[in-house]
């Protein structure tokens, strides 16, 4: 008994231990999304390249990747080649233009290549609220019935996309299969 | 030391001045006013996340507090906005977390952890009670004996 008792403090060390090592590779800037498994908000809102009223109808259908991002997001930019792979290689990407200047959006659109289904026009950030965007880019996966499965906080870049979310695409796709 | 009063009155009035970032609200009834401030206070803004909402600059912050002034005229009442805002931002900006099992750790483990300890202490002290009763002040025959001993070596 005794000597159980001495090694009691090494044990809370080491609990301590393992615990903050972990801390040390979690992002506190990450937070979990309360959005996941519950359906796609409702919207009607413009879209960017025509301005015709976009609803959720139009992302239904097929697992897609509904992308938040604006011109004024410098991460964006450094996403924006590896949606446009991504799109040539056959995922579907729904943009969402998030409280940007339209003008801007377009300019960029033609300057970097549109890897975008339709672009969604959310001027004044609503839709963003609805789906608990707190900066961009962010990025959700949505299934063909139109329910969040997933979502990535930050620049997917080609390791991320190999690494973390391409299976979880995959599996979006095969599970739409008949 | 009256300069450093004054450092100290200074200091402590300019921190007010820093707080807050400025909107300009216009609210129907004056308890409205009192409700916003109590709960941009209570929630957290998640891009800087150690700010309440009342207190960042954040344009995301400026966004929460937009939907909140809506909300208000909307005859809202507190615990509507709150569900609203944990609905799509999650438990995380909540400053006053809600009551469930997964926060459960959070509101208990202080409590439990103290609870803990003051059983730990409770049990050592009776243990130490226990034991000097059974080990009796009084000395052996033999140790007296070499007690006195030892005693009256060093008187010589």
């Amino acid at each position: 008994m005794r000597r159980w008792l001495m090694l009691l403090p090494l044990a809370i060390f080491l609990v301590v231990a393992v615990f903050l090592y972990r801390g040390l590779y979690l992002d506190p800037a990450e937070l979990p999304s309360a959005m996941i498994d519950k359906p796609f908000p409702e919207f009607s809102l413009p879209a960017v390249q025509d301005g015709k009223t976009l609803t959720k109808a139009d992302i239904l259908g097929k697992p897609a990747l509904v992308n938040v991002w604006g011109t004024w997001c410098i991460s964006c930019r450094v996403e924006h080649p590896v949606l446009n792979k991504l799109a040539e290689k056959g995922v579907l990407i729904y943009g969402i233009n998030y409280k940007d200047v339209n003008a801007d959006a377009l300019k960029w659109l033609v300057e970097f290549h549109n890897p975008y289904q339709l672009n969604i026009r959310d001027d004044e950030g609503t839709l963003g609220l609805n789906l608990g965007v707190y900066g961009a880019p962010e990025t959700f996966f949505i299934d063909a019935k139109g329910i969040i499965r997933d979502k990535y906080v930050g620049v997917i870049d080609e390791q991320v996309w190999r690494e973390k979310l391409a299976a979880k695409y995959q599996a979006l796709v095969d599970e739409a299969k008949p | 030391m009256k300069r450093w009063i004054a450092a100290v009155v200074l200091g402590l009035s300019m921190a007010g001045v820093a707080h807050a970032a400025i909107d300009t609200y216009e609210f129907a009834k004056e308890g409205d006013r009192e409700r916003f401030r109590e709960l941009t206070k209570e929630l957290r803004c998640p891009k800087c996340q150690n700010q309440d909402i009342a207190d960042s600059n954040a344009p995301i912050a400026a966004d929460l507090r937009k939907e909140i002034f809506r909300m208000l005229g909307e005859g809202k009442d507190n615990q509507q906005i709150i569900d609203f805002m944990v609905d799509r931002y999650g438990d995380f900006v909540r400053y006053k977390p809600a009551l469930n099992a997964k926060t459960a750790l959070l509101w208990f483990g202080p409590a439990g952890l103290l609870l803990g300890g003051l059983v730990i202490i409770a049990v050592i002290v009776r243990r130490r009670r226990v034991q000097r009763a059974e080990t009796p002040d009084a000395l052996s025959l033999d140790e007296r004996e070499r007690l006195d001993h030892l005693l009256d070596k060093n008187q010589e």
